[in-house]
């Protein structure tokens, strides 16, 4: 347990992603039982429904008074940390292993939790207490993913992420057969391929300049290219499940496709927002994710249906090998089986020559589409991100010149400079932000951009500092919003620095009105 | 009591204790900013606490020193003064002010724990206390500073590659945490920010082992690797600290004890050294104190009050203005 909490307590504090690679493969190279509960808490796959935040509270209660309590949580504002800080530790307890302690912690009898729990609590240390706190009440918050724990485990051993990821969902507890396949003890586990998640097949980004002189269009479909989430929804007589591009189970997220999809198939495509198959941009989409449930007020509110784009397996049949063509045939029956509100079909485009191609791209739908994909009609289903069957094709960024206003130092490698930036346009004679990037610009830029700042602060707002508005940025875009919660009134998606504008006065920068406007919005 | 008012001023005499705005008479507790400032008539401190105001500030920061040992009386009408170890820093000092049969305390900023830095906190018996609060909640149980050295000795073992930058006071903390190593056994030398320099001497110049240091000088990148430098925190994050080679941010704090804090700050190696009482050792304190009356002064008073209160002791926070930058210690 002692080895656990710290690997936690390092990997909260690092802001750097091979460090924390580092830290998960050393703690997995050292350990043997110990290291499956390890992947279970990491992947979020081990909790204790019993052990709530309101059990916890009701027990410190009853070790400390409640008043210094509080005010050490007002002060901490993180449950888990001021119950272990503030918990009196009894120092005769024995150091445990990480599975002994789970084990009996599973076997504390509901009646008994109050004692049994409690004393638990009191034999550990404080980074001990933590750990074991964070777990019960699932959700690490540790700044590591699933994937990366992923990549840990397949860096270390020499195996390919897409590998792991293949098998994943069909592995239990405690994984003996993953670690053994791992050390190259065992041949690669078998797992119900109805279990299994199938690494997506990935695109590259077209090079206009090369590509389009190499590549004969004859050979290609396109398709439009939507800004949803990319999904595998996985069929089959009893179970419907759906999966994230990361091999994660959003099935509880979704119900509505969940109840309503029938056959045995693995479908490829995209999860959208909109009824009757229009889809009503990623903002509302956003309020469907990351929400362990759905309300059927929200499903009401922000209905969502998959534009179906590939099929993987169709009625037990390894539909991979076949061409896209040929897969597309088995794409449409499937559909046939599924006219709900919840499935339709990618439209295909009809181009002969790459020009024709590009109009397609920059106005259909105009800001409902990304761009288009490309793809090589007879392409197998591959999974990766393999060079030469499909492209994307973005619709070029929308840009805009705004002053820059605030700054704030970045994480990480960036941490002594001063590269979250801060914009806006005109609101009369104030300046009013319209978004932060915190990318795009190239490491001469930021120098000078840093200096910059550090120079000419105006006023400091904690860690933000307000500059003179001199700088003109040329900022990148993929799409803008109405909202609410800005004051502008308005939400940009992806905003980078395209460029600084050395050559452009401030007071040619457009006023919000005008910025509404061009880009179309009320 | 009530000869004392809420800005730690004695009317009766015009004596000021730490006061933040220059003033006739002023009793000066220790040299951290927040306590010594410049521009005082007539400064009265420890002798360590005078050199360290001249150090910072320069010999003309007042226009009168007079340097009082540990224990010996001074006295202006029937005020005497006498003041006494408060194991903050070097040269730190407790105030017992006595009137008419009552004694009064200022502690001043205090620790209890063990430190080679400076003379050790000794406890005063007293009517009334006036406590400082810096860690005044429950959550605050400084560990042993041995073990937290040691979490930076081994992680400089393991990184060798890496240069571990340690945040810390300039005054103070600084020089602790260099003992704290010699302690340790670390016997390489320590390099420094510049801003430290003079301090450190002053702490040598004491017979304080802090071990050998030398200023950082811009060396080219790889020298610092596998070595320790002490910078204070604001450098931390300044343009400074992009000279060394990958970098392990480290802080000697007492505000290290909550995780979420060090994350924030973007602290990769937080170790909990405190030059404050924790919570145990302010509620020790009170007790011990024999006061009835406890006055308390900046940090999180509201806990540390309530406490008093349960123990049936006539308390109330007591807010000094300018104090409780908790980047200071």
């Amino acid at each position: 347990m002692k080895k656990f909490s710290s690997l936690l307590h390092n990997l909260i504090l690092t802001p750097s992603r091979n460090t924390k690679i580092k830290l998960l493969q050393d703690y997995f190279k050292t350990l043997d039982i110990n290291r499956a509960y390890a992947l279970a808490i990491l992947s979020d796959q081990l909790s204790f429904q019993f052990i709530k935040a309101s059990k916890l509270r009701e027990l410190v209660y009853g070790q400390v008074d409640q008043h210094l309590f509080d005010y050490s949580y007002d002060y901490v504002g993180d449950l888990a940390e001021t119950i272990s800080l503030i918990w009196p530790t009894n120092k005769e307890g024995k150091s445990q292993n990480l599975s002994t302690l789970i084990e009996n912690i599973k076997k504390i009898k509901k009646s008994e939790i109050n004692t049994e729990f409690s004393k638990v609590l009191s034999e550990l240390s404080n980074n001990e207490r933590w750990t074991l706190i964070k777990i019960c009440t699932g959700g690490l918050r540790i700044g590591v993913s699933e994937r990366l724990v992923k990549t840990a485990l397949a860096d270390l051993y020499n195996k390919s992420v897409n590998e792991i990821e293949e098998i994943w969902h069909g592995l239990e507890f405690p994984y003996e057969n993953l670690f053994q396949w791992l050390k190259n003890e065992t041949s690669k586990p078998k797992i119900d391929f109805k279990k299994l998640f199938h690494p997506m097949m990935l695109a590259n980004p077209i090079d206009e300049e090369k590509d389009f002189k190499r590549l004969d269009a004859n050979e290609f479909q396109a398709e439009y290219k939507w800004d949803g989430i990319r999904v595998q929804l996985m069929v089959s007589s009893n179970s419907v499940s759906l999966y994230s591009r990361t091999g994660d189970n959003i099935s509880s997220a979704f119900p509505e496709i969940i109840e309503t999809t029938k056959g045995d198939a693995v479908i490829d495509g995209e999860l959208l927002v909109g009824g009757n198959f229009k889809p009503s941009g990623f903002n509302d989409l956003q309020q469907r994710l990351n929400r362990k449930k759905a309300s059927k007020d929200l499903q009401k509110k922000f209905p969502v249906f998959i534009r179906a784009y590939d099929i993987l397996f169709y009625k037990g049949k390894d539909l991979r090998k076949l061409s896209l063509v040929e897969r597309r045939k088995y794409l449409e029956k499937f559909q046939k089986e599924n006219t709900t509100n919840q499935i339709d079909l990618s439209t295909i485009i009809n181009f002969s020559t790459w020009e024709e191609l590009t109009k397609y791209k920059n106005n259909f739908y105009d800001d409902l589409n990304e761009g288009v994909m490309i793809k090589l009609k007879n392409s197998e289903y591959l999974p990766g991100r393999k060079k030469g069957y499909w492209y994307k094709w973005k619709k070029n960024p929308k840009l805009v010149d705004a002053i820059l206003m605030y700054a704030q130092r970045g994480h990480g490698k960036r941490s002594s400079y001063y590269s979250d930036f801060t914009f806006g346009v005109w609101k009369e004679n104030e300046l009013v932000p319209i978004g932060k990037a915190y990318s795009g610009y190239t490491d001469k830029e930021l120098l000078v951009l840093d200096k910059f700042i550090r120079n000419n602060t105006t006023n400091k707002f904690g860690p933000v500092r307000e500059v003179k508005k001199e700088i003109i940025l040329e900022v990148a875009f993929d799409d803008v919003f109405p909202s609410t919660r800005h004051k502008s009134g308005v939400a940009m998606r992806f905003p980078r620095i395209h460029r600084i504008r050395w050559d452009k006065p401030i007071n040619e920068v457009l006023s919000i009105k005008e910025f509404k406007k061009e880009f179309k919005i009320d | 009591m009530d000869f004392i008012n809420h800005q730690l001023f004695i009317k009766d005499i015009n004596v000021h204790i730490d006061p933040i705005l220059p003033k006739k008479t002023a009793i000066i507790t220790h040299g951290h900013a927040d306590h010594a400032r410049f521009g005082h008539d007539h400064v009265i401190a420890t002798r360590q606490t005078i050199d360290i105001m001249k150090i910072r500030y320069g010999d003309k920061c007042a226009k009168k020193f007079t340097p009082l040992r540990y224990g010996q009386k001074y006295s202006i009408k029937n005020y005497d003064f006498t003041l006494h170890p408060a194991g903050h820093i070097l040269g730190s000092a407790q105030v017992l002010i006595e009137k008419n049969n009552h004694r009064l305390v200022i502690t001043g900023d205090y620790k209890v724990g063990k430190d080679e830095t400076c003379k050790n906190f000794k406890l005063v018996k007293c009517d009334t206390l006036i406590t400082e609060a810096t860690f005044g909640l429950p959550i605050f149980q400084h560990p042993d500073p041995k073990d937290e050295i040691q979490k930076l000795i081994r992680s400089i073992k393991i990184n060798k590659n890496n240069c571990h930058i340690v945040g810390a006071y300039a005054l103070g903390k600084a020089q602790r945490v260099m003992n704290l190593l010699r302690q340790q056994k670390y016997n390489e030398t320590i390099y420094i920010h510049g801003s430290l320099e003079k301090l450190c001497q002053y702490y040598s110049k004491e017979k304080i082992n802090i071990g050998k240091f030398e200023k950082v000088s811009s060396k080219d990148k790889s020298f610092y690797e596998g070595k320790i430098i002490i910078a204070p925190p604001s450098a931390l994050k300044d343009r400074w600290s992009r000279r060394f080679p990958n970098p392990i941010i480290c802080m000697a704090s007492g505000w290290m004890t909550v995780k979420q804090r060090a994350k924030q700050q973007g602290i990769e190696l937080p170790l909990v050294i405190s030059d404050h009482s924790d919570w145990n050792e302010l509620l020790d304190t009170i007790k011990k104190s024999k006061a009835k009356n406890i006055l308390i002064t900046h940090g999180q008073e509201d806990a540390l009050v309530y406490y008093c209160k349960k123990q049936n002791l006539v308390s109330k926070p007591l807010s000094i203005q300018g104090r409780g930058d908790e980047e200071i210690e």
